[in-house]
């Protein structure tokens, strides 16, 4: 299976979702009126986009109807498509090595699960890779990551357990990057509630252990969303963000029937993109994420 | 944050009108675009906002506006009691069985939190003088069992596994298990799953019919979007549950979910997860999460209380000398004694949005007692007229209520400054508004 078809087949429920919403409201209305727009407005609410951007988005197409002259359900549809694939699109950095990348995240997102997929992917692509077990607080959650590690044939510092100290581990882990000769080493976090002071604090001493330990290196920090996540998403990744400079999203679950249309509002909003997209729990059940494919099989 | 309270939105809308008898169409048309904005921002489903603005609409037009209570906080009180109703009324609390063991069934979507949250329960039980026994029925995910048996281990909770076998086959040894040792209380612990994914379903279902458990909770992450009606509703007719438990509600979202969830499922959510640590575990009350959704401190609480103790009679007898200009030292002393019976100044406060911000110990609580022994240590003939308070009264005073002259002088400024206020206001009909608007509090 190529990309592509990977990736539709991936988003297919997730597509199918938005899709049956959106189609089907455009394909029940003749005429292009407020009802319309109501309508077009409610199915983005459904997809977690939002209430603001959904009425943005809206509002947009609204002017575009006005200016464009649009008359049919169709023009209004691919008007829509090209906002939001405007919206969602983004220009990568192109990988650099040696590569730190530090997943993030709150708790029960798939930061872990992400982590292997990763290491995979990298170690596909004929990569060094190192996986850093920096979870030191949640119960088995190292072993969690070295099952993973296994999994990808890649190697994995890790400690032992009644070991708590995160920078510790990371130290460790960039000391044997440097000494392996790694590509990317990939460190893995504990779950923290944005709100939690201290826990976000301790991110911090983790970054800076990376910036001071490892400056060569290009840093890559990616935040794993959940897309069953609501609204409280885009506060996630604006705390986060205010720790440590965020790259991109990591966005998990799709494979439900969660739409996770809150990237939408974070994009716009923060302008961090997201990706990678998660589609399930095998390992290779990760895909980068790319917008204008993304809005293409959206509607 | 980006998005304010409720309770302040709607004051803007209503500002405007203060002194109308009702609320027309229009005015609640506006208002409710404000409540269903806040509910979606909370995350509460769309289906659900609908179907909860309309009934609320309804309630809404045509109710007279109470006399204390301005048209806004009218709206918001029907809201908050709508929804306090909708999520459950009242607490509901965890079913044991008859005849032991009581068996709770875990059941939730990946990353929802079941495994810490068995952990909290064992706790919970075993604090409770309960013996109870934890089952690791995750045999998928990497690790999981490990992590249960960790979790029980500090909680100090015997943790049953049997390795990645077919968890039905689990379930059956632990109650044998449970049988020989005297477990009373079984808790499950299950492999987070998609609704959709149907073996899985099966799975769980197989469970579920052969465990029987009392309790069948659905585990759901308080910052679930709008899907969070999609995967209760599926897991309730799968299953069949019993109850839900919101996790991770130390977090800063405003858990909607809850309220699409009870929605859909009609089943009462019986705990909270606070926290990582064992004790971080609460008891799910609906009416201080129904503030939660809102975005409001308990406004409501803070108004009932005021109107208990404002009793109508003494207001309107009270704005009458106002408006004479009769007022004297004994109705501010009523007065004082009104709002202690409203509680402390401290908890008042916490009840106003915002007013918990303000740092414990900034109010002088005793600062009223004094205020309060310092009249009472004047003679009736004081008390009306404070103009004969000389110096040699000033001392008795102070002496008698355990005070300086320094303070007696100021309550008597104050006073002074009081009355003068109060003569600009008469003029302006301020005996018709009566005890609205108090201290510049919004009743």
């Amino acid at each position: 299976m190529g990309f592509f078809e990977k990736l539709k087949s991936g988003m297919k429920k997730t597509r199918d979702n938005i899709q049956e919403k959106i189609v089907s409201v455009l394909n029940s209305f003749t005429r292009i009126d407020e009802d319309l727009m109501d309508e077009l407005e409610e199915a983005l609410i459904l997809c977690d986009v939002g209430a603001a951007t959904s009425m943005k988005l809206v509002d947009r197409l609204r002017g575009r109807i006005k200016s464009e002259g649009l008359r049919s359900a169709e023009d209004v549809k691919n008007a829509l498509k090209d906002e939001i694939a405007k919206l969602v699109d983004f220009e990568d950095v192109p990988d650099r090595f040696p590569k730190v990348m530090l997943i993030v995240g709150v708790n029960g997102v798939g930061k872990t699960t992400s982590i292997g997929k990763i290491a995979n992917l990298y170690k596909k692509a004929g990569k060094n890779v190192l996986i850093a077990a920096a979870d030191t607080f949640r119960a088995a959650a190292s072993e969690q990551l070295e099952i993973w590690a296994d999994r990808a044939g890649v190697p994995i510092v890790m400690y032992g357990q009644g070991q708590n100290d995160p920078a510790a581990v990371v130290y460790d882990a960039l000391d044997s990057a440097k000494h392996r000769g790694s590509d990317v080493i990939i460190i893995d976090t504990a779950g923290r509630l944005h709100n939690k002071v201290n826990l976000m604090n301790e991110l911090l001493k983790i970054s800076r252990v990376i910036d001071r330990e490892f400056p060569e290196a290009q840093r890559e920090t990616l935040i794993v969303l959940d897309a069953t996540t609501g609204q409280n998403a885009l506060t996630q990744v604006k705390k986060f963000s205010e720790i440590v400079h965020t790259d991109g999203i990591i966005l998990t679950k799709l494979d439900g029937t969660a739409k996770g249309g809150m990237v939408l509002a974070i994009k716009d909003e923060t302008g961090i993109p997201v990706k990678y997209i998660g589609v399930g729990e095998g390992i290779d059940d990760l895909e980068r994420f790319n917008g204008q494919e993304f809005a293409d099989t959206l509607l | 944050m980006a998005f304010e309270g409720l309770a302040d939105k709607l004051q803007t809308v209503f500002r405007k009108l203060t002194g109308r008898g009702k609320l027309s169409e229009a005015d609640i048309k506006a208002a409710m675009r404000e409540v269903r904005l806040a509910l979606l921002e909370a995350d509460v489903n769309y289906l659900v906002v609908k179907d909860f603005v309309k009934r609320i609409s309804e309630k809404a037009v045509g109710q007279e506006v109470m006399n204390s209570l301005t048209p806004g906080q009218q709206i918001i009180k029907i809201v908050r009691d709508e929804m306090v109703e909708l999520l459950g009324g009242t607490r509901t609390a965890m079913n044991i069985a008859s005849k032991p063991p009581t068996v709770i069934l875990m059941a939730g979507l990946q990353g929802a939190g079941k495994t810490t949250m068995c952990g909290k329960l064992g706790a919970y039980y075993k604090k409770q003088g309960k013996r109870p026994l934890l089952v690791a029925c995750d045999v998928y995910r990497p690790a999981a069992i490990e992590q249960l048996k960790v979790v029980g281990s500090q909680a100090d909770v015997p943790v049953f596994e049997m390795g990645q076998i077919k968890p039905v086959e689990i379930v059956r040894a632990a109650f044998d298990e449970a049988d020989r040792y005297g477990y009373d209380i079984v808790i499950i612990d299950t492999a987070g799953r998609l609704h959709i994914d149907d073996e899985m379903m099966a799975e769980l279902k197989e469970i579920r019919d052969f465990a029987e458990p009392t309790e069948t909770l659905l585990v759901i992450d308080a910052m679930t979007g709008q899907d969070a009606v999609n995967a209760a509703k599926a897991f309730n007719e799968e299953v069949e549950l019993t109850g839900v438990i919101l996790t991770k509600a130390d977090g800063d979202t405003r858990g909607g979910a809850a309220l699409s969830v009870k929605e859909v499922t009609g089943k009462p959510i019986k705990f909270l997860g606070v926290g990582e640590k064992l004790d971080d575990l609460e008891p799910f009350y609906p009416d201080r999460m129904a503030s939660r959704i809102l975005g409001m401190g308990d406004v409501l609480s803070l108004i009932e209380k005021a109107e208990a103790a404002f009793e109508e009679k003494k207001a309107l007898e009270l704005a009458e000398k106002i408006k004479k200009d009769k007022f004297d030292l004994s109705d501010y002393l009523d007065q004082m004694q009104q709002i202690k019976n409203m509680g402390s100044m401290q908890d008042i406060l916490s009840m106003i949005p915002g007013g918990n911000k303000i740092a414990p110990g900034s109010i002088d609580e005793k600062g009223l007692s004094r205020v309060e022994a310092i009249i009472l240590s004047m003679t009736p003939e004081e008390r009306k007229d404070p103009s004969v308070i000389n110096g040699s009264r000033r001392r008795r005073i102070a002496s008698g209520s355990g005070t300086s002259v320094q303070e007696v002088n100021r309550l008597l400024n104050q006073f002074g400054q009081m009355k003068k206020m109060m003569k600009q206001f008469s003029g302006k009909g301020l005996g018709k508004r009566g005890k609205k608007g108090f201290m510049g509090l919004p009743f």
